[in-house]
């Protein structure tokens, strides 16, 4: 085959060819562009991808059902709790579990702390892109205080793998509506700032409006979904159009936009923000507080183990910190009380003989979950549009085949077409607009 | 319209293009011949189907055992909030299958996806090339042929021959 | 020791202390890591407090080398020419798991360290790191800067 591209191909001789990438200093995350310019008008652009190919589907081939939880955290990274749910929703398709209400609730309210600080960084990124790096760094200031909750209640920052297969990992944190409310609170203000800075801003409306424009219909045909494609006037919403844990019992709008251009996918998400911290208020109200902890300090997994070799504890032990929020007595209004889907819970691990062998069986090489014979697909809205994952299962403890439908793939498809014509200053701000995201983009 | 008048719509208006319907977990799938694929999808993205959207397009390998190659096309219909799976079987010796350039503008991207991945060849794509991996990559990653840990680095790595 | 000694001591340190506080870093991101890299150099933990805030977007005005994320085989010879341009004296951070080791990827695809490619002076590990570890690990090379020691065979007479 001939080695040169498609644009090198076809490139007019008087015409000058432009690299920008892979590690462009202005894109966040590595493609390359390749640009056909005459002077500084984009005649033809050809993008190039797979720089972050880190072989997502093939390792899971080789995972277990649960050990491949912590790849999904790493596909979307600014949202990493709506990659999991939609794992561990299609997982419970196929498994036909039935997750308690509090664990839903609590779904909700993680997917849509990530959306927020998903929409969050996008539009620093693209922002900063455009000059304005107060921006940026406002929307950073408010990301921490969402990601405090997610860190209290997660443990982790970003890369948590919290949302498990039949439910979530551990309670709320005793606190998290304060941290919740600072958070709610602390975005609203930055929103409100940033809405100060940009809105009217002739340089910024200058640089977006009417930039990397798209039709409805080019926009279907590149199979966009989630923002972006709400920004052409299209009101595609996974939550709406096929609802899925509690979001059709919640009272929040699906925003669009007009003309489809940078401008107008940047006003979808600062709208969407507003109506994800409505829903968190909502399901925060709906979240009903915990049952008290049982009595007592919590010990040391070592020291439970001493403990047990004597005599059998007499009432409820509290593990370590690590393990606050995930007893034994929470874990049933957490995950589906099916033994199949999730972790024994760890008092009996360590405490008796047959807490053991559980644990020893579910982590097993060819034992644990094991989903029946088929294939499935399931999608939630994620940070970028609909995550879909297309999992073939053939009965053993890993998948035959997983494939994630990546909503960034088919917006990035489609950067070629929107910079043609434009100018070399309008590569980056679409790019940013598009949020373009690694992980997701490459797998 | 339930599920089913719109599975046997489908069935009247393509005929001898589907070679079978199965439910998994309860989404409808279609089992397609592989070389009726390009003119049935073409024929579902019109009114009344309508499916406007190509979700996703992947594969599966089954070489291995059956000796197949097993193309999944996702559609989404807008107007009806519908999805439909559809599956084509191409053998594992030579494997092809029409290609959707021209009828869906993110096709072209999602086929050399599958191209490098399972090195399915698309006939009448006009720029089948490498997407993920690079130049010079041997092999298709994602067929179960290929080890997961041989690497095929472009530089010379230290402490390796 | 003789006086050269001393002199050429005393300038190392001043050298180094001027060195260390005034770190311009160039961050090739690609991955998750760049998000607790954006955390790290924004308001709440704030990198500018020990003397590395001014991020240069060119290899060619930058002397430490932040490798932020995963390193693929096919991104490996980008970074080497990355690495190539810098000008000496250049430092350079393994910033988390990924570009230490491999990190959970040990396939096909991924660069298993990306020592095997260029000389590391720091290694952060964390999947991906915290801010403070981020902190911690730069005081940790600061520290090597402020330590190191010139060739000064050029000043020497023969």
């Amino acid at each position: 085959m001939d080695p040169r591209t498609r644009l090198e191909r076809q490139a007019r001789p008087e015409s000058m060819l432009v690299n920008m990438g892979p590690s462009h200093p202005a894109m966040h995350g590595t493609m390359r562009i390749m640009l056909e310019l005459d002077a500084e008008r984009i005649v033809n652009a050809e993008c190039e991808i797979g720089y972050l190919h880190r072989g997502f589907e093939k390792t899971c081939e080789n995972r277990t059902w649960f050990n491949l939880l912590i790849y999904t955290d790493r596909l979307n990274y600014v949202s990493p709790l709506i990659n999991n749910l939609g794992y561990a929703m299609t997982m419970e398709k196929m498994l036909g579990l039935a997750v308690p209400e509090r664990a839903q609730l609590i779904r909700v309210l993680m997917s849509e702390l990530s959306r927020v600080s998903d929409h969050l960084t996008s539009l620093a990124a693209m922002a900063m892109e455009n000059g304005a790096f107060t921006v940026f760094l406002y929307m950073m200031k408010a990301r921490e205080f969402l990601w405090d909750v997610i860190e209290q209640t997660a443990g982790a920052r970003m890369t948590t793998s919290y949302i498990r297969i039949g439910g979530v990992r551990a309670d709320l944190r005793p606190g998290w509506r304060t941290s919740l409310a600072t958070a709610v609170g602390e975005t609203r203000r930055v929103l409100k700032d940033v809405a100060g800075l940009l809105d009217k801003n002739s340089i910024f409306i200058g640089r977006t409006r009417g930039v990397g424009a798209i039709s409805k219909d080019d926009a279907l045909s590149y199979g966009w979904t989630g923002p972006c494609l709400r920004s052409t006037g299209i009101a595609y919403d996974v939550r709406k159009a096929h609802p899925y844990l509690v979001y059709d019992r919640l009272d929040f709008e699906v925003p669009v936009g007009e003309c489809g251009d940078s401008y107008d996918r940047y006003s979808v998400r600062m709208r969407e923000m507003e109506q994800s911290l409505r829903i968190l208020e909502q399901v925060a109200a709906l979240i009903p507080d915990a049952a008290p902890l049982p009595a007592g300090p919590a010990i040391e997994p070592g020291e439970a183990i001493r403990r047990s070799r004597r005599a059998r504890a007499a009432g409820p032990i509290r593990l370590s910190p690590n393990l606050e929020g995930s007893e034994k007595e929470r874990l049933a209004g957490l995950t589906a009380g099916d033994g199949r889907a999730g972790v024994p819970p760890k008092e009996d691990a360590y405490t008796t003989m047959e807490g053991l062998i559980a644990h020893f069986l579910f982590f097993m090489n060819g034992k644990g979950i094991r989903p029946p014979k088929g294939d499935v697909y399931f999608s939630v809205e994620g940070g970028n549009g609909e995550v879909g994952f297309y999992i073939v299962s053939d009965g053993t403890d890993r998948p035959y085949r997983l494939h994630l439908r990546a909503p960034c793939f088919h917006i990035v498809s489609a950067l070629d077409e929107l910079i043609k014509g434009r100018l070399v200053a309008d590569v980056v701000p679409t790019f940013g607009s598009l949020n373009m995201i690694g992980g997701e983009l490459d797998r | 319209m339930g599920p089913e008048t719109l599975i046997g719509e489908i069935r009247a208006r393509l005929g001898p293009a589907v070679e079978g319907v199965a439910d998994s977990f309860g989404d409808p799938v279609l089992v397609l011949r592989a070389a009726d694929v390009r003119p049935a999808l073409a024929a579902l993205r019109e009114p009344p189907f309508d499916y406007a959207v190509l979700l996703d397009l992947t594969c599966v390998d089954y070489a291995a055992g059956e000796g197949r190659f097993e193309l999944v096309y996702h559609l989404y219909s807008l107007s009806r909030n519908v999805r439909l799976r559809l599956k084509a079987s191409v053998p594992a010796a030579d494997p092809a299958v029409g290609s959707l350039v021209g009828l869906w503008k993110n096709a072209e991207w999602l086929e050399r996806e599958v191209f490098d991945m399972f090195g399915v060849r698309f006939e009448g794509h006009p720029y089948l090339r490498r997407l993920l991996t690079y130049e010079g990559f041997e092999g298709h990653p994602l067929r179960k042929s290929y080890p997961w840990r041989l690497e095929q680095p472009r530089i010379p790595m230290k402490g390796e021959g | 020791m003789s006086g050269f000694d001393f002199v050429a001591t005393r300038l190392d340190t001043a050298i180094g202390w001027g060195r260390k506080f005034s770190l311009f870093h160039y961050p090739f991101v690609t991955a998750c890591c760049g998000m607790e890299y954006m955390s790290t150099a924004c308001a709440h933990f704030d990198i500018d407090r020990f003397g590395a805030g001014l991020t240069r977007f060119s290899p060619r005005q930058a002397d430490l080398l932040l490798v932020v994320g995963t390193i693929t085989h096919k991104l490996a010879p980008v970074l080497r020419t990355v690495y190539d341009q810098m000008l000496e004296p250049k430092w350079v951070i393994a910033f988390g798991a990924c570009t230490v080791s491999g990190g959970i990827y040990r396939n096909y695809a991924v660069v298993q360290g990306i020592d095997k490619i260029i000389p590391v002076d720091v290694y952060i590990p964390g999947c991906p790191p915290r801010p403070e570890t981020v902190l911690d690990g730069l005081l940790k090379l600061q520290d090597r800067i402020q330590r190191q020691k010139q060739d000064w065979r050029w000043a020497r007479k023969p």
